[in-house]
């Protein structure tokens, strides 16, 4: 069965084949990168424009990858020396893009909503690599075939997101993710990080990082957005570390080894303590691989799919 | 549809395999550096069962891997339906291996070039040689097969069916005619 949508602009209301045939299809796209040739002539011909109104090291280099493995044509943009900075509208940006014959979209943009928006005013197939606090598919997507290649499943696990869920778009697309795949999710993190109605979306809620340990069989540790703490959320990172670090300490607690994910890139001993980011549960590592092999599979099932 | 005739039964489908398995061997002169590949679906049974004559005759194990060409066909971009991807599992270094390419049908040559273009980007194979079950005519590339278990000339507007006990109830090949249009 093809994949139902042309887009993919979020998991929310996604429908669970779409997921598994996704998931399913990365499966093979990551037996291609252990190949000597790490590329497929699948993409052959398609051009790909990687739009990055924010800035990203890891997403942008993955997708990239990702894409060049599939032997399509990639165009960069980068916001800095752009029209952008100029004071072109997103809409005369994508239009500009779109007079190019550009197959597919790829965008990071700081305005939830921003890929919507771009699906609708262009022909191209847009895939949403974040959009302001809204969602991050694909992020999501490889934390799901990454507890998946470790786990079997998904069904049944319990995953506890730790961190700034508020500004965490990785976080939204893993609750509306993880939830149509059957696994539980719970939050965690400081009452100034956590959104007020977040139980509404079906999530337990642990103010108590020793608690959420308790219960859970994976944790996905979010990145503190030094970035973003110019509102003072917690008093120090140095406080934020000693409530809601994970340290070796903290996971001795727990009944069962509990496996630790990380999206990147890591405030070692801010939100997480080195040896546990290093340890022998962390898959931080091969999710970073996954990833590319998600993102392939992503570009593969929309770029050949009925929308093409 | 209609069955037009049954061209190989059960029983015949094990003799033609048994010859196919003994000229492997004849040819390449016993079975040294010898690996066997499969294209995905029906080319992966024969490929398995090959193996296991051939085993069984010169008392060796036989590498078998799998091949899924579908990230190398060249009717992505206009196919109506999306194909599902299978993977391909070759779990052996093919690099100075003499690879045994085995598929149930050979018609235009297309699956075969897409087979041919994989192999080689998973390394150097010394050779490559092809065994299908049934050559049907009509290529469309430059291909031939080097074990060939039966030539059946058909016309377009007829299709080969191969059965096989692994997917299908029964072991059997059938051409059948299309429907007009």
């Amino acid at each position: 069965m093809p994949i139902t949508s042309r887009h993919l602009l979020g998991l929310e209301g996604v429908p669970k084949e779409d997921i598994q045939l996704i998931l399913d299809t990365a499966t093979t796209f990551r037996e291609v990168l252990d190949r000597p040739i790490k590329r497929v002539p699948t993409l052959q011909g398609k051009t790909i424009v990687n739009l990055f109104f924010e800035s990203s090291t890891r997403t942008r280099i993955s997708f990239e990858l990702a894409e060049r493995r599939l032997s399509a044509d990639v165009v960069n943009f980068a916001v800095a020396g752009s029209s952008v900075a100029k004071g072109e509208t997103l809409k005369d940006t994508a239009r500009n893009i779109e007079a190019m014959k550009i197959d597919m979209v790829v965008v990071r943009h700081s305005s939830p909503g921003a890929a919507l928006f771009l699906s609708r005013v262009v022909n191209a197939n847009v895939i949403n690599a974040g959009d302001g606090t809204h969602e991050h598919p694909t992020q999501a997507l490889l934390d799901m075939y990454t507890i998946r290649e470790k786990f079997g499943k998904l069904e049944g696990l319990h995953v506890c997101i730790v961190g700034d869920i508020s500004h965490s778009r990785v976080a939204l697309s893993n609750i509306y993710g993880l939830q149509i795949m059957g696994a539980t999710v719970s939050v965690c993190g400081p009452k100034t990080l956590i959104p007020k109605d977040i139980e509404k979306l079906g999530v337990r809620v642990y103010y108590n990082v020793e608690e959420a340990i308790r219960n859970t069989d994976i944790l996905n540790v979010l990145r503190i957005q030094l970035e973003r703490q110019d509102r003072s959320f917690f008093p120090s990172t140095r406080e934020y570390h000693n409530y809601f670090g994970i340290t070796k300490e903290k996971l001795e607690k727990a009944v069962k080894p509990i496996t630790i994910m990380h999206p990147g890139p890591i405030n070692r001993d801010v939100e997480i303590s080195a040896d546990v980011a290093d340890g022998e549960n962390s898959v931080i590592l091969q999710q970073v691989l996954n990833g590319v092999a998600v993102r392939m599979a992503v570009l593969y099932l929309l770029g050949t799919g009925e929308g093409k | 549809m209609k069955i037009k005739s049954k061209i190989i039964d059960e029983k015949g489908l094990e003799r033609t395999l048994t010859r196919l398995a003994h000229e492997i061997i004849e040819r390449n002169k016993g079975i040294e550096s010898l690996a066997i590949v499969g294209i995905k679906t029906r080319g992966e049974f024969i490929a398995k069962r090959l193996a296991k004559i051939i085993g069984e005759l010169e008392n060796k194990e036989i590498n078998v891997g799998l091949l899924d060409i579908t990230l190398y066909r060249d009717d992505l971009r206009t196919l109506h339906e999306q194909p599902v991807l299978k993977g391909t599992e070759i779990l052996f270094d093919v690099t100075d291996k003499s690879i045994i390419l085995v598929d149930d049908v050979l018609f235009t040559g297309r699956t075969i070039r897409a087979a041919l273009d994989e192999l080689v980007d998973l390394g150097r194979p010394a050779t490559i040689q092809l065994v299908v079950l049934i050559d049907r005519g009509h290529r469309q590339l430059p291909i031939k097969a080097d074990f060939v278990g039966k030539n059946v000339p058909t016309s377009l507007n007829e299709q080969i069916k191969v059965k096989l006990k692994e997917v299908d109830e029964e072991d059997s090949v059938l051409i059948v005619q299309l429907d007009e249009d």
